[in-house]
């Protein structure tokens, strides 16, 4: 006794139309792998490197409220943007996003992250000082590990004082892809 | 109180969707059941973001199936008697309430069965028979006064 697929997807975009739904996700393919997309009606709320729903839902719901769903409608401007990126077509997005819950530090730094332009690279002292706080590289750099929004928000584009890539919450091979795609490497 | 918190709503859907559809599809043919389905999903939304916990859900969405079976039956058939809920579809959680509510009317044994079987408070209750809080209590009573009498006249 099985739900067709048609009349899922008609539960899930009636859903989305009603206004039900607190936060919509789906599973958007890219040149680096699967991605885990989900957007609120506030915004983007989060793209990851780790594809499975299952694995992000809980958070998700703690963020934004119960009624998550799988809608990909939901995460249409995402999908077309990140596909222009992909493709060369497109070097800053315009999705607006949704940020609920972070604490005030980590928006600070996410907010001068999202200026550093396409194809450039700063360090992870040099956005600390941005803040205000010098010294706190390292939390930076916690921040950029937690970044709920990678490619959007572009942590890729922060390296070591010394050049070197350091590290990546998706995996150092997809920075070095990111970073290829946009010159820089 | 336990601590347990509402599961994302797709992991609900995922979970208690075959058994709506079949309890649905059992009730109204499969040519009504899809819209049914539809429906109970739609009202379940939209009270779920009120949900304080997240016990009892299973029967919770049943008792919303159940609703929106007997609404559909009743546009269908303005004149109609209410639907007498059958005991094919008895839940397990229900074996205790099933043969004693039996027979009542749909909203009164739902808001009995709910009320007296999983302890649920009046508002969700009344999200589930899409009634208000007093309407569900008024249900409630009714059913429990009618059980009575029946006891007294077996």
């Amino acid at each position: 006794m099985t739900v067709s697929p048609d009349l899922d997807r008609r539960f899930r975009d009636s859903a989305l139309a009603l206004d039900l739904v607190d936060v919509g996700f789906d599973v958007v393919e890219s040149p680096i792998g699967s991605l885990f997309v989900a957007a609120s009606d506030r915004g983007l709320a989060a793209i990851s490197f780790e594809a499975r729903p299952e694995e992000h839902l809980e958070q998700l719901a703690r963020f934004t409220g119960p009624r998550v769903l799988r809608s990909p409608k939901s995460v249409d401007a995402t999908r077309r943007e990140l596909s222009e990126y992909f493709d060369g077509r497109r070097r800053g997005f315009d999705l607006s996003l949704d940020l609920r819950g972070l604490p005030t530090f980590t928006l600070s730094v996410l907010r001068e992250l999202a200026h550093v332009p396409y194809g450039e690279t700063t360090t992870y002292g040099a956005l600390a000082g941005k803040v205000g706080h010098p010294r706190a590289a390292r939390a930076v750099g916690t921040v950029m590990n937690r970044n709920r929004i990678p490619i959007v928000l572009p942590c890729h584009r922060v390296v070591g004082a010394d050049g070197s890539l350091v590290g990546y919450g998706g995996g150092l091979d997809r920075k070095v892809k990111l970073l290829e795609l946009e010159g820089w490497l | 109180m336990h601590d347990v918190t509402i599961p994302p709503f797709e992991s609900f859907y995922e979970q208690h969707r075959t058994e709506v559809m079949r309890l649905l599809r059992r009730r109204l043919g499969a040519h009504r059941a899809d819209d049914a389905f539809q429906e109970t999903f739609l009202r379940a939304l939209q009270a779920y973001a009120r949900l304080d916990h997240g016990e009892h859900l299973r029967a919770w969405i049943l008792t919303i199936a159940r609703n929106v079976a007997t609404d559909t039956l009743r546009r269908a058939e303005p004149r109609a008697e209410p639907v007498e809920l059958g005991t094919e579809d008895a839940l397990p959680a229900y074996e205790e309430l099933a043969p004693l509510t039996d027979g009542l009317p749909p909203a009164e044994r739902a808001a009995v069965v709910l009320r007296y079987g999983y302890d649920l408070p009046y508002d969700r209750i009344a999200a589930a028979l899409g009634s208000s809080s007093d309407a569900a209590r008024q249900a409630a009573s009714t059913g429990v006064r009618r059980l009575r009498q029946r006891r007294r006249t077996p």
